[in-house]
């Protein structure tokens, strides 16, 4: 099929009328004076799972990072439902209802299982760890006097997820979450972020390079390079092979 | 150079130099636990942490001065109100210095280093300007003042006993504090990933400036301490800092056991050598000790066995 058309054909939102719960629109950021993000408009509708996929160095930790708060904005603005989040710092946000699961999961290593996850309580001002949580991440009450840094790396990236959880979000942010973890643990995960989603109605971005994964969980994909979203579909249409052509090196 | 010494004297010395040893234990342990704390948590060396020392030893000293002329009849128990005070004040100070001054400097850590020395100048000069030149000593409640006798040949101070239970109940309630309350856990999740402490929520700055605080402190607690082994002036809290430096650097920084444990074999070996050599021969041998120790294990006494 010749295709003469850009690759950034616009697919339609899935939201429709409803207000989305993430807005970014014309997001720009920078390193220093290199500019990194040129420009990106996401809107995500609650509930909804959107995958952002791009090769190494196209911008989707950068993304993660600014919508966290630990890149600097330089243009555009960032809403989570409908407020603007965009001049806060990353504390404030994790109270308006953004959490992030960062690359390479991040858990606070010397602390134990149980002390990382009540850092997420900060913003809810709870003391106790949610039950639910534990439900959901048995393997983390067996484990919760364990240091985090003595976990595996699945298990740790289930902490980093109870972390975030804990802070009760709406939006929740997710980079590269199968990166160094063995595939058998990668389809549970999946398995895992759709249950969280249904259970708890909040949304998700999650980046990624394995697209498997990505059509497996996501409503949604997008792809970004360098800096700018260059193709948008919705999990029903995709064009695997089209898809695949961008991530492949 | 035992020699000279029979058996039971060697005893009774060993005793009471060590004990002696153990009130300049308490002192270098609280300041200590001030500047690892904050160093810990922020990377900032604060070289004006023996003049946060002494500004609480100026408080004892103005307490006990005042309720000496005001308020007689409470005098016994001024000390425990001047700690309080040395406390708030230090830690009062620490948290406006931090507001003015550290937390401006946090991405360029060498500046903290010659920022706090400036720092540590200026207060000296204020005291000097405040207090005179001259040291003040401060009067001990009676309680206070005595021995208790052990031996024939051993009596232990009363006041360094009371300095150690002090110091005692503060690294406990530091510990605790660190180790088991909410707010501790913020501290260490900031000294562990300052970034994605933010992105769980934690007010980092807060923190900061809080942990800042609370370092100073402390500080000042051990200013109050040493208001019964040495007599206070402007330029004191600067013959302990390089002292206490060493203690953090020892211990292996960020951890409490180990400045708890470097603190106490370099006081003790200190206060005991004192006896038979020189004050300075003591010193440089304690120094070489440390710094051969040092060369063996670079990371410190105590590390944490974890996977990064």
């Amino acid at each position: 099929m010749l295709q003469t058309a850009p690759a950034s054909s616009p697919a339609p939102h899935r939201q429709g009328g409803v207000q989305p719960m993430l807005a970014v629109s014309d997001l720009h950021s920078a390193y220093g004076q290199s500019e990194v993000l040129h420009g990106l408009d996401i809107a995500v509708a609650p509930g909804e799972i959107v995958a952002v996929m791009g090769r190494n160095g196209m911008g989707k930790t950068t993304l993660m990072k600014t919508l966290m708060g630990i890149v600097p904005v330089k243009s555009g603005s960032i809403r989570v439902d409908g407020a603007d989040v965009g001049a806060l710092k990353s504390h404030q946000r994790v109270a308006r209802g953004l959490a992030y699961v960062p690359q390479g999961r991040m858990i606070f290593s010397a602390m134990t299982v149980q002390e990382n996850i009540e850092t997420g309580l900060t913003v809810t001002h709870e003391r106790r760890v949610p039950q639910d949580l534990y439900t959901m991440f048995p393997v983390l009450l067996e484990m919760k006097g364990r240091r985090g840094g003595n976990l595996s790396g699945g298990q740790q990236q289930q902490l980093a997820i109870a972390r975030a959880l804990a802070s009760r979000p709406k939006v929740l942010l997710l980079d590269e979450p199968t990166e160094g973890i063995q595939p058998s643990i990668i389809r549970e995960m999946g398995r895992t972020l759709k249950k969280i989603r249904d259970d708890r109605g909040l949304s998700i971005v999650v980046s990624e390079q394995v697209l498997s994964f990505a059509l497996d969980v996501a409503d949604r994909v997008l792809v970004i390079e360098n800096g700018v979203i260059v193709h948008e579909s919705l999990r029903a249409d995709i064009d695997e092979a089209q898809v695949a052509r961008f991530l492949s090196v | 150079m035992f020699g000279d010494y029979s058996l039971g004297d060697l005893g009774a010395i060993f005793a009471m130099q060590g004990f002696a040893g153990l009130i300049l234990f308490s002192v270098y342990v609280l300041m200590a636990l001030g500047l690892a704390i904050i160093f810990g948590q922020m990377g900032v060396i604060n070289m004006a942490h023996g003049e946060f020392m002494i500004l609480g030893a100026y408080m004892t000293y103005l307490c006990s001065n005042f309720f000496q002329t005001q308020l007689p009849a409470l005098f016994p128990a001024y000390f425990f109100i001047a700690m309080a005070l040395a406390f708030l004040a230090s830690g009062a100070l620490g948290m406006l210095v931090e507001w003015a001054l550290i937390r401006h400097l946090y991405k360029r850590p060498l500046d903290t280093l010659l920022a706090t020395w400036g720092l540590s100048l200026i207060l000296q000069q204020a005291y000097r300007s405040i207090f005179g030149a001259r040291e003040v000593g401060v009067e001990l409640p009676s309680w206070l003042i005595g021995s208790v006798q052990v031996t024939d040949t051993i009596e232990i101070p009363i006041n360094g006993m009371f300095v150690m239970a002090i110091t005692t109940l503060i690294t406990v309630g530091v510990a605790l504090l660190m180790y088991r309350s909410r707010f501790g856990a913020q501290v260490r999740a900031v000294v562990q990933n300052r970034a994605m402490a933010g992105a769980v929520g934690i007010d980092t700055e807060r923190v900061d400036r809080l942990t800042f605080g609370l370092g100073c402190g402390i500080a000042g607690i051990a200013g109050s301490a040493f208001t019964m082994v040495g007599s206070t002036g402007p330029t004191s809290g600067q013959l302990y800092i390089v002292d206490t430096f060493l203690i953090v650097v020892f211990g292996g920084a960020a951890s409490l056991l180990g400045t708890i444990a470097s603190a106490f074999s370099i006081s003790q070996t200190q206060s005991t050598l004192e006896f038979f050599l020189s004050g300075s021969t003591a010193k440089v041998l304690t120094l070489l000790a440390v710094v051969g120790i040092l060369m063996l294990r670079p990371q410190g006494l105590f590390t944490l066995k974890v996977r990064r």
